[in-house]
């Protein structure tokens, strides 16, 4: 796949439709494409992070650790991305990721990501509408697990 | 060491400077033959007469010699030896003589510079090794105090003209006082009067000279130790420049530097005025006995009471006894300062405490093994300020014992290990090993049945193998075998090293002790070696520096071979589609698009710079055959484009951004030029280029790599070219040219390149996760099967770790030196802190591995961390200079012991 492609293809991911061309183009240039086969494992959690990477094509699962084994907690798809809490917070991984079919990503460095951010605030809006998202969804399923305890406990 | 320079020539080159005496006295008559010579052509040769000494009646009645010219009645006999001959002939034959002399004259005076030369430089030979051989004689202590850049000074630059000064010694004396006396002599019996006019002014040279030389003497003495001391500066720079550019300290270094040139300078310029002080005087001198010549003289004459003649002759010969003089009064001066150099230079060398040469060269008659119990006692140390180091520290301990010495900073702790491993002597009591005292013992046995490893172990300039093997090499063990010209090569080498009592032993002969590592050959020798790199957990490094390493393919061919098969079975591995991926093999037929243009255009490695990758469009050849293929235009469009697009994506970035290092194949300095190429030409323009915009534009598409830049660029039509280009390459490639490239070829080991490359033969695919580390495990798993995992570690040893093992990094030195203690298989392996730089898991595996190795044989280990001591079979706590508590770690980890303070203060 030529550069151009690639940036007809990133113009796509709602993220990054507000940047200039000659930008995505950087973007494109300067990113790894990296291919992952199914089953193989994207990042790891509690590793050390220093990038994200933004679902070109394919399907991955998102797993989390629990004491009494992993969980698959959600599924990620073309045009999504991941692993930016580890690259804004400095923390490890917070969650596994596993390539589900065959995964095409695009991986961004943490240099590279502070840098557009920096420089394009359209893209930054779209990463926390994209979070906000996030956390509105596990608010309402910590709702829902909360009201399930109570059931539980009620009935008991 | 002889304390005098004159003692010290004498003891090692009496014979060759009698032999020098001998050839200058030989020189003497010669010279003088050859003034007669020349006195005898010019009066009977070419003017036909002789001076003979006639009684002569004066004036007043008194008669007096005279020497009268008599004319010659020719035909004549040379000398009156032999036939008579006429003028003509007469004056050939003394010519002929004459130059006789002169060859003879030339010939001793060439045997006595040559002798000399030798002479010189084998006693400077033989003073530089004695001084060297004396720094391994130090005490260790002596260290403190003596800097290297001292002592390099020492024997490299003030030493040097002693060797000079040893050659001149005595014959130069000899010869020209003996010109001297033999001129003063002749001048003494043609008129002793003016003979002694004419040296009646050097006993004030004499007497006034010396007095002058003193003071340079002193300023000599003082400019030695100033120059040192920039030595010591020197040195102490290289080392520490990591903190002088730490701290900002430049120009701090380069102040005490200036004031340290500052201090030279004047001293020197002063030794200056003071050699010219004693020029000058000496000329004045020198040139007073003209004056007096002439004036009294000259005065002698107009009174009718000399005759003008015997002037004239007083003042030749005035002139040619001055010639020796000066150089008698040069040869003061230099003897003057070749001696203050000597004891100057001895002085440093003789340190107090200086091992007897029997230390370090003698070999016990039969080996050596330390058995039975290590004792200790009454060991005592202090150090140079006198402060208590050790206080009488007894103990006994079996020799299969591993040991524990535990103590924080100050309890004597490291001191005890040094004095066991015999590398400082204590200053009371006494040490066994077994039934034998170690103060009494060799190196031969201690270096040998002892390892020691602290935590700045020092790693030598070598190979890995030969740091990892360098306790194994004592002596040569297994002379090299020599013939013909070789073998007079190393006779002579020999001769040579005896005659300046240099040590002759061969070092291509081999030296390892295969025997103490517990082998036969250098095979299992390279086995052992990787077996004690897994104790210490260097393994694995060393294999990967295997992988980068390079082999001779004809010298290694087993390794070639075994490389190739890995090869091969690489490829049915990489059937597997998932694996495929990973790797591009090179394809003679195709083009390798995780490759640059540049790569699969040479296909092959580059040997030297001929063909360098980054430089590959500067090759007039390479020109030639993209001509050839008609590519050349194509290229500069190319070019064009690719600059099109490097500035369009970088040119808005500041140019020292981490972007354009990382992914800009055009550096930022070259940016602006293409920024105004393509301002100034459009695409369809690019006919009206000029050669070096062309050149530019050209120069681009060669470092494209296709899956990595994805540009677009390289379409297939292009690639049809290069490897159309690849072909005409490879197939007019001029001889001259031919050894700059190691082409790719699937069947051949490619010398070029290192094994990894060579294995692969290919490139690892962009774009896949974690590439590099599956093709990695993928190599090792395929020539693990083919069990050559071990040969690639043992091309690993030949790698060169740089001054001080500076191409390490410090856990590997660490490791290095650890496993360099335990090939040796010493009876005893001494310990101080040796992991304590190492990460945890390092530290834990390696005391593991250790323990386990040395069952049964004898560790003193110095831990860092007292809690260690749980895993040894016994403990001695330290402190204060003495053994508080001994005893196995259950009985002294009890509550209220030194050692369980120890352990709960480091879990504080």
């Amino acid at each position: 796949m030529s550069l151009n492609e690639e940036v007809e293809l990133l113009r796509q991911i709602p993220m990054f439709q507000k940047v200039e061309q000659s930008k995505l183009k950087l973007l494109a240039f300067t990113s790894e494409r990296l291919t992952f086969p199914a089953g193989e494992m994207v990042c790891e959690q509690g590793e050390p992070g220093d990038s994200m990477y933004v679902i070109v094509q394919g399907d991955a699962d998102v797993i989390v650790n629990l004491p009494n084994g992993p969980l698959t907690v959600a599924q990620l798809h073309k045009n999504s991305f991941f692993g930016e809490i580890a690259i804004l917070c400095d923390i490890p991984r917070t969650a596994t990721i596993k390539a589900k079919t065959e995964l095409v990503t695009l991986r961004i460095t943490k240099d590279l990501f502070y840098r557009l951010v920096s420089e394009f605030p359209q893209m930054t809006i779209e990463i926390m509408r994209e979070i906000a998202f996030r956390l509105d969804r596990t608010t309402q399923d910590l709702q829902q697990a909360r009201n399930d305890l109570n059931k539980l406990q009620g009935v008991d | 060491m002889e304390r005098n320079v004159f003692s010290f020539i004498l003891k090692y080159s009496y014979r060759q400077q009698i032999v020098l005496v001998l050839l200058a006295v030989v020189n003497m008559p010669f010279t003088m033959l050859g003034y007669t010579l020349v006195e005898k052509i010019v009066n009977e040769g070419i003017q036909g007469f002789r001076k003979v000494p006639e009684m002569v009646t004066q004036a007043d009645g008194s008669t007096i010699e005279k020497s009268v010219k008599t004319t010659i009645d020719f035909p004549e006999a040379v000398f009156n030896i032999g036939p008579e001959f006429d003028q003509v002939i007469f004056l050939f034959v003394l010519v002929g003589l004459f130059l006789l002399n002169i060859l003879l004259l030339q010939g001793i005076k060439y045997a006595l510079n040559v002798y000399r030369g030798v002479t010189a430089e084998r006693m400077l030979r033989r003073l530089r090794y004695a001084l060297f051989q004396r720094i391994l004689r130090f005490p260790k202590p002596t260290f403190k105090k003596t800097s290297q850049g001292e002592v390099i000074s020492m024997i490299t630059g003030e030493v040097e003209p002693l060797g000079g000064f040893v050659g001149e010694c005595f014959s130069l004396p000899v010869m020209q006082g003996g010109i001297m006396l033999m001129s003063l002599g002749y001048m003494l019996i043609a008129d002793w009067k003016l003979a002694l006019a004419a040296v009646a002014l050097y006993p004030l040279q004499f007497y006034i000279i010396p007095k002058l030389q003193k003071r340079v003497n002193l300023l000599g003495k003082e400019r030695v130790k100033r120059v040192r001391k920039l030595s010591e500066k020197i040195g102490e720079t290289v080392t520490g420049i990591g903190e002088i550019h730490a701290h900002d300290a430049s120009n701090l270094e380069l102040a005490t530097f200036s004031e340290r040139l500052n201090g030279i300078y004047y001293i020197r310029l002063q030794i200056y005025i003071w050699k010219f002080i004693i020029k000058f005087v000496n000329n004045f001198i020198q040139q007073l006995g003209p004056v007096m010549f002439y004036s009294i003289g000259g005065y002698l004459v107009i009174k009718g009471e000399l005759d003008l003649g015997t002037l004239f002759a007083a003042i030749s010969a005035h002139k040619e006894i001055g010639a020796p003089w000066k150089e008698l009064l040069g040869y003061y001066q230099r003897q003057a300062d070749a001696r203050i150099k000597y004891e100057q230079v001895v002085e440093q060398f003789a340190p107090a405490g200086l091992f007897e040469e029997e230390r370090l060269m003698s070999e016990p008659e039969s080996p050596v093994r330390f058995e039975g119990e290590i004792k200790a006692s009454g060991v005592t140390l202090t150090d140079d300020q006198n402060n208590s180091i050790l206080d009488s520290v007894s103990f006994t301990l079996g020799l299969d014992k591993r040991v524990a010495l535990v103590g924080g900073g100050g309890s004597g702790r490291d001191e005890l290990a040094e004095v066991m491993a015999r590398l400082i002597d204590p200053d009371r009591g006494t040490v066994n090993y077994g039934e034998h005292l170690l103060q009494g013992l060799p190196e031969a046995v201690t270096g040998r049945r002892i390892s020691f490893v602290d935590n700045a172990p020092f790693i030598f300039n070598l190979t890995l193998g030969d740091n990892l093997f360098y306790g194994l090499k004592h002596r040569p063990l297994k002379e090299a075998t020599y013939e013909g010209d070789r073998k007079k090569e190393r006779d002579s080498y020999v001769t040579e090293a005896q005659a300046s009592g240099n040590l002759d032993y061969d070092l291509a002969a081999d030296w390892v002790d295969y025997g103490a590592a517990g082998v036969e050959d250098n095979v299992g020798l390279r086995r052992a070696g990787i077996e004690a790199l897994k104790v210490v957990g260097l393994d694995e490094d060393v294999y990967q520096f295997g992988l980068r390493g390079r082999i001779d393919p004809e010298k290694r061919s087993d390794i070639a071979e075994g490389v190739l098969k890995v090869r091969k079975a690489l490829d049915e591995r990489l059937t597997d589609p998932s694996l495929a991926v990973l790797i591009e093999r090179f394809d003679p037929a195709a083009y390798n698009s995780n490759a640059s243009l540049a790569e699969n255009l040479l296909f092959g490695t580059p040997v030297g710079d001929t063909f360098d990758l980054d430089h590959l469009a500067d090759h007039p050849y390479i020109l030639e055959v993209l001509e050839k293929v008609g590519m050349t235009d194509q290229m500069v469009s190319m070019g064009y484009q690719a600059a099109a697009t490097m500035v369009e994506l970088f040119s808005d970035l500041p140019p020292d951004h981490e972007l354009f290092q990382q992914f800009s194949f055009v550096s930022s300095d070259d940016l602006p030029e293409l920024q105004g190429l393509l301002a100034q030409y459009t695409k369809d323009q690019l006919d009206g280029l000029k050669p070096h915009e062309r050149a530019k534009l050209m120069s681009l598409p060669f470092k494209l790599v296709q899956a990595r830049h994805r540009l677009g660029i390289i379409d297939d039509a292009v690639k049809m070219k290069v490897l159309e280009a690849r072909k005409a390459f490879a197939e007019n490639l001029p001889d001259d040219l031919s050894g700059s490239v190691a082409f790719f070829d699937p069947d051949r080991y490619n010398a070029a390149a290192n094994i990894q490359d060579n294995i692969l033969f290919g490139k690892i695919a962009y774009g896949q996760a974690q590439a590099q580390d599956r093709v990695g495990s993928l190599m090792r798993e395929v020539m693990a099967e083919l069990g050559i995992i071990e040969t690639v570690s043992e091309v690993g040893l030949e790698f060169e770790v740089g001054i001080g093992g500076s191409r390490l990094t410090g856990a590997q030195r660490q490791k290095l030196a650890l496993a360099r203690a335990v090939v040796k298989r010493p009876d005893v392996l001494i310990l101080t802190e040796a992991t304590a730089s190492l990460d945890t898991s390092s530290q834990a595996r390696i005391l593991d591995g250790l323990l386990t190795d040395f069952e049964g044989r004898s560790i003193i280990w110095g831990v860092h961390r007292p809690a260690m001591a749980e895993r040894f079979d016994h403990v001695l706590v330290m402190k204060g200079g003495r053994i508080v508590e001994s005893g196995s770690f259950e009985e002294l980890s009890k509550e209220g012991t030194a050692l369980s303070q120890l352990i709960a203060a480091e879990a504080a």
